[in-house]
């Protein structure tokens, strides 16, 4: 009986690497949407971009009230104010990007072909510093959140189009290795990405729901109502893996960096509509 | 930025609808500084006041039951387009932010 039971989890097992090695990104994100769909088959595909509130009614009429006045707007203008100003060579931020201003949020994360790794818009902002002879911004203080808050409300509107370029191995590992993260357990809770935000979305932890996973990157930053304060991807997903109960990885380390990467690439589609206000 | 306070009035009728945001810390005094374990020394607004047309039309007391960068929302009756509406604050440390805008 208990080897009929092995040979039939190794029978899974091996049907499940089969799967995962013929899949390619756009499957699982054609396989993630549609996930999503059939859950809650009322929720508009666009809406998703709205994070939680696209599934709490009750939770949505508070942030539309919230929305009438965003505390992210001064976080706004301090990123303008820093993205404007010139540092001491006399080059700006936007002469390091080949985008428009406006162009610029939706093309991160990307897969930099040189480096071999994800850049994040953090990093690109960092990258110029360090191309201007200037100091890194501490990932955990406001100055680059609210730069990123500036170039998030910029490109309102524009869709996410994170591309994994099939002539670049990289990219896929990558991809796959922020796949592997966002599936696998951690924590002493024991607990996956997925767990909380695809097989249990929508329902309470305590009083609050859970958010669903397509359309968590297009909000970011975010202003917090709990904290009072801005906060950026990296930091929610420090936050995330802390209430596991496992130790959070540093903001903008591979293992995040990938994350979002792949989670980004399953919102492809969606509206960016950062900065965003949450509890 | 010239001030940490935002303003946006919507006048319908003789009626105006206010909206205010103001970036302050509002502190409570009993709040410990999670890496020093010291208590972070109470900081919080004490009077928000709004003038039309430099009579008061609210005058709001706080303490430290307010949370961190205060919204604070009323209506008040008698308005005019052109009024001269102002909005000030002033903390226990003795610290003032003010901003005007007119109403239309």
């Amino acid at each position: 009986m208990e080897k009929a039971a092995a040979v039939l989890v190794l029978c899974f097992a091996t049907m499940l690497m089969h799967s995962v090695a013929l899949a390619g990104p756009e499957e699982d994100r054609v396989a993630f949407v549609a996930f999503f769909k059939s859950r809650f088959p009322d929720i508009p595909f666009a809406d998703y971009a709205n994070g939680i509130y696209a599934i709490d009614r009750d939770a949505r009429e508070q942030w539309l009230a919230i929305e009438d006045f965003p505390p992210y707007e001064f976080a706004i203008e301090r990123g303008q104010a820093l993205w404007q100003t010139a540092f001491p060579n006399g080059k700006t931020f936007g002469e390091c990007f080949a985008q428009q201003q406006e162009d610029i949020r939706a093309m991160y994360p990307r897969f930099d072909e040189l480096s071999g790794e994800v850049v994040t818009l953090e990093m690109a902002i960092n990258n110029c510093r360090t191309a201007n002879d200037q100091s890194l911004l501490a990932y955990d203080e406001g100055g680059i959140v609210d730069i990123t808050a500036f170039l998030a409300f910029e490109a309102r509107g524009k869709k996410l189009h994170v591309r994994v370029p099939d002539d670049q191995p990289g990219a896929l590992q990558a991809y796959e290795s922020g796949k592997r993260f966002y599936y696998s357990k951690r924590g002493q809770m024991n607990f996956a990405c997925s767990d909380c935000h695809v097989t249990s979305v929508g329902q309470y932890v305590r009083a609050d729901r859970l958010s669903s996973s397509l359309g968590h990157p297009t909000h970011f930053p975010v202003y917090r109502s709990k904290l009072g304060e801005m906060i950026s991807l990296h930091q929610r997903f420090a936050g995330c893996v802390r209430d596991v109960r496992a130790k959070p990885f540093a903001l903008q380390s591979t293992e995040f960096r990938n994350l979002e990467y792949f989670l980004s690439y399953m919102s492809n589609g969606l509206e960016a509509n950062g900065p965003g206000a949450r509890k | 930025m010239a001030s940490n306070i935002k303003i946006k009035a919507k006048l319908s009728g003789d009626i105006a609808d206010i909206k205010s945001l103001m970036i302050h810390p509002m502190e409570t005094g009993a709040r410990k500084d999670p890496d020093t374990g010291e208590l972070v020394p109470m900081h919080h607004i004490t009077q928000l006041t709004f003038t039309n047309n430099d009579k008061p039309v609210m005058v709001a007391n706080f303490s430290t039951a307010v949370s961190k960068n205060p919204y604070f929302s009323f209506k008040f009756g008698g308005a005019n387009a052109g009024d001269k509406l102002k909005v000030s604050w002033v903390d226990n440390l003795g610290r003032t932010d003010e901003l005007e805008t007119v109403l239309k």
